[in-house]
């Protein structure tokens, strides 16, 4: 019995095989996009793991000079002698361009074991095989096919190792980058007690670990960011799984009812629809993991330079097949089919077994429902609103957006019907009429469809606006703050000093400026020492300043902090900043810093002078007149033998600004179109699905006057009008995310918060889009009813149906 | 000569061949006259009403209603007639479920542009519906949507009547009802009616009788 019952249910399939299709697509792309997502983040983290194994991550306190140079063997000797626990490292670049890598040489006895790499902890390197006299460098195998330097000691390849850096022995790295002295020491947290603290025993810069800004913290939002878009790739991939999965039960619910009348149990019935399920769910996730796999190798590239760009995080461009991910992957197609044929397999078992077999009039969804559907979404809007008000962290932000178009997804139909209904008061012709009460009654259908679009439109419009806001904003930025039109970075006091005197003779100004790694307010800040000029005082771009800010700095009475220390301290004009102990200062402007992590504070370049006296004033900002920058780095160049990328043009530096920029939205915006071509099908397949349907609904209008064609026409129109109405929601919607992405979200992930701007340009491409993605939808269709033969009509009036 | 049928044939085209349907049939329909089709299942009745409302086209002989060749007919023609000159009656009654029964009554009389408010509201009187206006076709008895689509097919007051077993899904005493009302109301236009029916007391209630047996018409 279970297998004939098996075979009338699957018979369904193999007679509406475009069902079927859509329903795999549907499962498989909501699958592929977000175990895309979930491959890249994975990838992305795994990164981060291998950084974290190298102590260029600062996870480690250490000593080094203030200027950046080696620090002296006598200074090492000194402190171990004192009992310091202290461990050299001799770092350095070797290679140029693509080939480049970071030697990284410690010595493995004496080094804090946190500071090793796992192979050396976990045995599976002894430390001997490190310190042999031929030397061995310990590097990724993507970092290992790309060095193409002559005469480098034997290569291990090892999993866990960062990409671009060489893991060895201080012996080796010293040997390799011919320098004696350590770049630093790190200093290990277990120090012996009795001892003064390190910091009164040595002149070096002592640098704590940075806790609280390591990689992965940072990159998080970025992380979270391209989940939520995945969430909601998903979730509108579910749409189209969700309708076809409803549509296929109700058209089915003759044969259900047979069955059961036939004697199939209940519980049967409902296990060979959950198996039916099952198998389409792991058919689907099959198709979801390898077009998945495609996405996100697609993809990676772009994320990898966006990370690097944003937070200098390396990230392998190349994606590693990790059988957890495809395992994971399957699981969210199994839940995802799951999770959407609940509802269908619920009403299965409820459903009376001598249930009118006839659909019903195709979900109309009743009275009682919408009143539901409109209470929910209210209360969707309520939360919204309170999170935004009330909300103070990154998943608020992220709750708040999603109860934000969850809401707007489900005032659509309630929204839909209530415009429907007013315009067919307000229809003169009986035509027009027909078309707005005919659509009204179709809108329950059609609603997870225009829903998938809703979100997908209000999606695109949220993010554009924030990426255009950013653009326009971050654009004007740049153009205040980069006013200077050389910077020149001088590797040393001497080339400062021979840098200094060609710019006085061939510039307008010099401004020097310098800076110093500090805590503000317990976290990691820089303190940064100008010299005023009317440059800054004119465009320096302040998003709040006290009259004769800069006047007040330059006099060492005030300081001038970024937006990202004054939001994350609370900090607001007039407040004192302290700066270092017994050492405190009056705000007296906060400006936006852009792209930038970490807090900032600015003093004046005499005050800085005094506070750092072992800092050198290495970089200058240069007026020069016109477009004579580039010709005056290269004579800087040529008298003074600096290298010519540490005279950066401000035009290289914008452009460089602006590459990052875009390279960070690319991904964003791949994912939006992708989202929006999954709610394009969704269209299509409610469509498709729905065409049989129609007919009956046609035909009588047909049988009594209109034509195939005119009745095509009036179905298009139809789609276009559904498809313009729910631009015209997800428009609000759109704006909404938007305003939650820059006011909440931004602020918690970043620190900034930016002007909204709305570019009208871009609705109107994004309703050409809609209004292109229902014709799509609706062609074939209309099509095929203009082509309908009458006698497939004239069924429909005979007992033949 | 309001209706006039010549020497029609109709057949399609199945995977086992042609198969006639209708075999050289014909008749004529003046004003006023009433006309019973009659015939078994699968006859050919149903068939030859489509015909004449211009829904399909017959594989040969002519239609002409009121001097008009529906077989030539375009699309558009055929349309214009249906809306304007032809009122048709379906065994399931297909009134459109998403309009209420006031919008269902004077939806073909307003695509004719033939609105008359008094002629809508005698016929909501007549066929008792004056108090159900304002519901939609799911909330009415069977008996009570065939009177709707009685009314619907009279409201543009066409010259012919076309009823396809409009009493098939009811039960005897609303049939009785319902044919009483149409007969009534198709005296009272004075148009033409045109009825299928297997029932032959329905059709002994008409002027004239005629039997479709095997695609072949006899008196």
């Amino acid at each position: 019995m279970t297998s004939a019952a098996l075979s009338a249910l699957l018979g369904h399939w193999r007679k509406h095989p475009g069902q079927a299709l859509a329903l795999i697509l549907g499962l498989a792309m909501a699958t592929a996009l977000w175990s895309g997502v979930q491959a890249i983040n994975s990838e992305a983290r795994a990164s981060y793991d291998r950084a974290a194994n190298v102590m260029g991550q600062n996870q480690i306190a250490r000593l080094a000079s203030h200027d950046g140079q080696p620090i002296a063997l006598a200074d090492f000797v000194t402190l171990r002698r004192a009992g310091y626990l202290v461990s050299p490292v001799i770092e350095g670049r070797i290679g140029n361009g693509p080939s480049a890598f970071r030697v990284v040489g410690i010595d493995p006895l004496t080094a804090p074991l946190e500071a090793l790499p796992t192979p050396i902890t976990d045995g599976r390197i002894a430390f001997g095989d490190l310190a042999t006299s031929d030397g061995l460098l310990l590097m990724s195998p993507e970092t290992a096919t790309r060095v193409t330097t002559e005469g480098l000691p034997q290569i291990r390849e090892i999993d866990e190792i960062a990409n671009g850096i060489a893991i060895t022995d201080i012996a080796t790295a010293a040997e390799l980058l011919g320098q004696e002295n350590p770049s630093y020491l790190l200093v290990r947290s277990d120090q012996p007690q009795g001892l003064p603290p390190i910091t009164d025993q040595s002149l070096l810069r002592y640098l704590e670990p940075e806790l609280t800004s390591d990689i992965s913290r940072l990159t998080d939002s970025f992380h979270l960011n391209l989940t939520a878009f995945g969430l909601l790739a998903f979730v509108v991939g579910l749409f189209i799984v969700h309708a076809t999965i409803g549509l296929a039960f109700e058209q089915r619910r003759a044969t259900f009812r047979t069955l059961r009348a036939i004697g199939l149990p209940l519980n049967r019935l409902v296990a060979l629809l959950a198996g039916e399920m099952i198998l389409v769910a792991l058919l689907a996730g099959g198709m979801g993991i390898i077009i998945g796999y495609l996405i996100a190798a697609a993809l990676l590239p772009s994320v990898a330079g966006s990370l690097r760009g944003l937070y200098g995080a390396q990230v392998s461009g190349e994606l590693a097949f990790d059988p957890v991910w495809a395992l994971s992957a399957m699981a969210i197609a199994l839940l995802g089919a799951g999770f959407a044929s609940a509802q269908a397999l619920n009403r299965v078992r409820l459903m009376p077994i001598l249930a009118p077999a006839q659909p019903r009039a195709w979900a109309m969804a009743s009275a009682r429902a919408q009143t539901i559907q409109t209470g929910l979404a209210l209360v969707l809007f309520g939360l919204s609103a309170g999170l935004a008000i009330f909300g103070s962290s990154l998943i608020t932000g992220f709750a708040c957006l999603a109860a934000l178009l969850i809401g707007a997804a489900l005032a659509l139909p309630v929204v839909g019907g209530a415009v429907l209904s007013g315009l067919g008061h307000l229809a003169r012709s009986a035509m027009a009429q027909w078309a707005l009460a005919d659509t009204r009654q179709q809108l329950p259908g059609l609603s997870l469809a225009l829903m998938a679009l809703l979100l997908a439109l209000a999606a695109n419009i949220g993010v554009s606006t924030m990426v255009g806001s950013f653009r326009a904003t971050f654009t004007g930025w740049l153009d205040q703050r980069l006013a200077a039109e050389l910077y020149v970075n001088a590797r040393n006091e001497t080339e400062a000093a021979l840098v200094l005197g060609f710019l006085e003779d061939h510039a307008d100004a010099v401004l020097p400026y310098a800076s110093a790694d500090t805590r503000l307010g317990g976290l990691p800040a820089e303190i940064y020492g100008y010299s005023n000029n009317d440059i800054y005082r004119d465009n320096w771009p302040f998003l709040d300043a006290l009259p004769n800010a800069w006047e007040s700095v330059e006099s060492g009475e005030a300081v001038l902090i970024n937006e990202q220390l004054a939001r994350r301290q609370g900090f607001s004009l007039g407040d004192e900043l302290r700066l270092s102990a017994g050492w405190s200062l009056p705000i007296s402007g906060i400006y936006s810093d852009y792209g930038n992590p970490s807090g900032q504070a600015i003093i004046g370049l005499d005050s800085f002078k005094a506070r750092y006296p072992d800092v050198p004033i290495l970089r200058f900002a240069v007026r020069v007149e016109g477009d004579s920058a580039t010709a005056l780095a290269a004579a800087l160049s040529e008298a003074t033998g600096l290298p010519p990328e540490n005279a950066i043009n401000q035009v290289e530096v914008k452009q460089l600004s602006l590459r990052i920029f875009e390279q960070t939205f690319l991904v964003t915006g791949a994912l939006n179109v992708l989202t929006l071509g999954v709610a394009g099908f969704a269209m299509l397949t409610s469509m498709l699905t729905l065409t049989s349907m129609r007919l009956m609904q046609l035909a009588p209008v047909w049988a009594l006057g209109q034509t195939r064609a005119t009745l095509a026409w009036f179905e298009l129109a139809r789609i276009i009008g559904l498809a313009f109405f729910t631009f015209v929601l997800a428009l609000p919607t759109g704006l909404g995310l938007a305003w939650i992405l820059l006011s909440i979200v931004n602020v918690e992930a970043f620190g900034w918060k930016l002007p909204m701007l709305v570019f009208p340009m871009e609705w109107l491409r994004l309703l050409g889009l809609a209004v292109l993605a229902a014709l799509i939808s609706a062609a074939w269709p209309a099509l095929r009813l203009s082509r309908t033969p009458p006698n497939s009509l004239l069924k429909l009036f005979t007992n033949e149906r | 000569m309001l209706l006039s049928a010549q020497d029609v044939n109709k057949s399609f085209s199945t995977s086992e061949g042609d198969v006639v349907v209708l075999n050289d049939a014909s008749l004529s329909l003046d004003r006023g006259q009433t006309l019973a089709l009659t015939g078994e299942s699968g006859s050919g009745k149903s068939t030859f009403l489509h015909l004449i409302a211009g829904l399909d086209r017959p594989s040969s002989g002519k239609i002409s209603l009121n001097g008009q060749d529906l077989s030539q007919a375009k699309d558009r023609d055929l349309a214009r007639m249906r809306r304007e000159e032809i009122g048709l009656i379906f065994q399931q009654f297909n009134l459109i479920p998403s309009l209420t029964l006031a919008q269902n009554l004077a939806f073909q009389a307003r695509l004719a542009g033939k609105q008359d408010e008094a002629w809508l509201d005698h016929l909501a009187d007549t066929l008792g519906l004056s108090d159900l206006l304002g519901r939609y076709p799911e909330q009415l008895s069977g008996g009570q949507q065939q009177r709707v689509a009685i009314g619907r097919a009279l409201a543009a007051k066409p010259g012919l009547i076309l009823a396809d077993e409009p009493t098939g899904n009811l039960d005897e005493e609303n049939a009785q009802r319902v044919m009483e009302l149409l007969l009534a109301l198709v005296a009272d236009s004075g148009a033409a009616l045109l009825l299928v029916t297997h029932s032959t007391d329905l059709a002994k209630r008409l002027s004239r009788r005629l039997h479709l047996s095997h695609g072949r018409l006899a008196a």
